[in-house]
């Protein structure tokens, strides 16, 4: 049992009220976060079938040995194979990752001014301006995604506003496009990747600047070789916190974006729900985390030492 | 509000800054606030101002089916909150305070449910229940976001514990207090304002989520993001307009009556203990 504590917590090891607290949330991760993951691994290399479950083998701990050996001869990597060879699944996730990758830079556009203006501010505005920047994100993410079909749409007020000012004379389709879906993205990650940005910004010493320009270091330099440097890991945390979740994300490219060239979570979704082929939707998944394994360690990292390192 | 300001106003901001600041925020709350104002549209058309009217709201109290589901989104978000909050505070305690075997794997349990896709956290839950063959319903939906949800109460606890000054936990337990009662005695009142932020961020994401909810439920149990969800797809509505102001007023008292409350506690609790910076509304910064 990895979770027994050996070591002792300052002069007293950890007594049995103290064993019960890790015990309980580590548990319930186990049971309800790994063990699932575990179960995904297990189904993703079984075979359809029309059976509830819809899927076999299912492993017959009454048969004993057997039963076991049955299942273990009755797993195939079949489901990955269909996965290879389609390019419906390749086109996919390189959309995903392109969508991804392509949301990330212009988060970093468009948060870098905002969260680096949030830093100048006034400090006494500092925590009014941290609150107007989460505020959003407390208001369902459904809806805000929703608030954006009102205005994409063909009489949208985008549109309205497009034609009044005469920059088009005929209403162009917003709804339905990957401009849609980009402009859903920035919108609904815009809070992860100011925030990160804020606090690093924040923490900025001002005189290494002021020793800069005493040594006749031009701003937009000093700007490249010291702030920018220094933000590196808020905008590292703010990266992956929007990167990982964009690439599997569903509600906004189902809502906003076209039906031509699904996003990964979109097909893991048809797959399950639509096509009910359980097997291929945990093949899915489970190549969708093994892409995403690195960045999410990156981020523990960086997770971990901003904490640690706040002691 | 802080006094001690560097004695600068916003006015000695620069003309990019002061652009980037509108500019952001305009992005962040014109599609609110042009959702907010169509709620109250008299026209069913999303083209035609039809002068103020409240009868989308009318309409909604006669809608049998989308009250149940906000009835049971509430009861899911408050079951599911109270447990994450719980699981997650002592999550965030053994984090910071013990020291054993097996602490590194748990932290990353603890941070990869933040950032993993929903799809892959639902589609697994679901597997999960159907393996040990357990009725979908109210019942998993809880059990779903308990786990994503107290991870995020965990990151929010854990940096108000790491943050403040450890001496009157150690003088209490010099003096002879036993560890649980010195938790419930010194730690709790002091990190009260996090557990309070960390219990509603909870709240208003299991209120929130479609996806998860949508793999784990079962038959009857529609929440309203669901609900809504199922009505999105088939265009703008302007009930789902009302419905959705509704959503937001709730939150927004919510989170400014939380606000207040964390500032009075902040004010005359914890005044002497406090570290530089206010505690962290956001998990992820």
């Amino acid at each position: 049992m990895t979770e027994t504590p050996a070591a002792a917590h300052r002069k007293r090891s950890l007594s049995l009220g103290a064993r019960l607290v890790v015990a309980a949330p580590y548990l319930w991760l186990i049971a309800f976060f790994l063990v699932p993951f575990g179960i995904v691994l297990k189904i993703s290399l079984s075979e359809t079938a029309i059976a509830q479950p819809p899927y076999m083998p299912v492993l017959d701990l009454a048969a004993g040995w057997q039963g076991l050996e049955d299942f273990l001869a009755g797993l195939s990597f079949a489901n990955y194979a269909t996965l290879a060879g389609d390019d419906l699944y390749v086109f996919s996730y390189l959309k995903s990752l392109k969508v991804a990758a392509l949301s990330t830079a212009i988060l970093v556009l468009c948060g870098f001014p905002l969260a680096y203006a949030m830093a100048r501010a006034p400090l006494r505005a500092h925590a009014l301006l941290v609150t107007l920047i989460v505020l959003p994100f407390w208001t369902s993410f459904l809806i805000r995604v929703y608030a954006w079909i009102n205005i994409l749409q063909r009489d949208g007020l985008l549109n309205q506003a497009l034609l009044w000012l005469g920059i088009v004379d005929q209403p162009t389709t917003w709804l339905a496009t990957d401009t849609a879906v980009y402009i859903g993205l920035v919108y609904s990650y815009l809070p992860f990747m100011v925030l990160p940005l804020y606090a690093s910004l924040e923490k900025l010493d001002h005189t290494l600047l002021e020793a800069a320009a005493d040594l006749g270091c031009p701003r937009w330099k000093a700007f490249f070789v010291i702030t920018v440097p220094l933000a590196l890991p808020g905008l590292g945390a703010g990266a992956l916190l929007c990167f990982i979740p964009i690439v599997g994300e569903f509600v906004i490219p189902d809502l906003l974006g076209g039906s031509d060239a699904a996003m990964i979570g979109q097909t893991l979704w048809t797959e399950f729900f639509a096509n009910k082929d359980w097997p291929v939707a945990s093949a899915v998944a489970v190549v969708l985390v093994v892409l995403l394994v690195a960045p999410i360690a990156v981020y523990q990292h960086l997770q971990a030492r901003e904490i640690e390192g706040r002691r | 509000m802080r006094r001690t300001s560097r004695g600068t106003s916003l006015g000695r901001m620069s003309f990019t800054n002061l652009t980037a600041l509108a500019l952001g925020l305009a992005f962040l709350y014109a599609p609110i606030a042009i959702l907010v104002v169509y709620s109250f549209n008299a026209s069913r058309l999303v083209t035609v101002w039809g002068g103020w009217s409240t009868r989308w709201y009318a309409a909604l109290i006669e809608d049998r089916a989308m009250i149940d589901a906000a009835l049971a989104s509430l009861g899911i978000a408050l079951a599911s909150a109270t447990l994450a909050t719980v699981l997650g505070t002592m999550a965030a305690v053994v984090l910071t305070r013990f020291r054993f075997r097996g602490r590194l794997p748990f932290a990353a349990m603890i941070y990869a449910p933040l950032v993993m896709p929903e799809v892959i956290t639902g589609l697994s839950l679901l597997l999960l229940f159907v393996a040990i063959d357990l009725d979908r319903g109210f019942f998993t939906i809880i059990i779903a976001h308990t786990t994503l949800t107290m991870c995020f109460v965990t990151v929010i606890v854990q940096s108000r514990l790491s943050g403040f000054d450890r001496s009157l936990e150690e003088a209490a337990m010099d003096l002879g207090c036993p560890p649980g009662r010195t938790f419930f005695a010194i730690t709790l009142p002091l990190i009260m304002p996090a557990v309070i932020a960390a219990f509603l961020l909870a709240f208003s994401l299991s209120l929130d989520d479609l996806v998860i909810a949508s793999f784990t439920t079962g038959p009857g149990a529609t929440t309203l993001p669901i609900r809504i969800y199922s009505e999105v797809r088939l265009g703008v509505k302007p009930e789902i307009n009302a419905v959705c102001t509704i959503f937001i007023a709730v939150i927004a008292v919510a989170v400014i009556a939380a606000s207040l409350v964390g500032k009075h506690r902040e004010g005359t609790a914890a005044r002497p203990l406090r570290q530089a910076g206010a505690p962290n509304p956001m998990p992820h910064s």
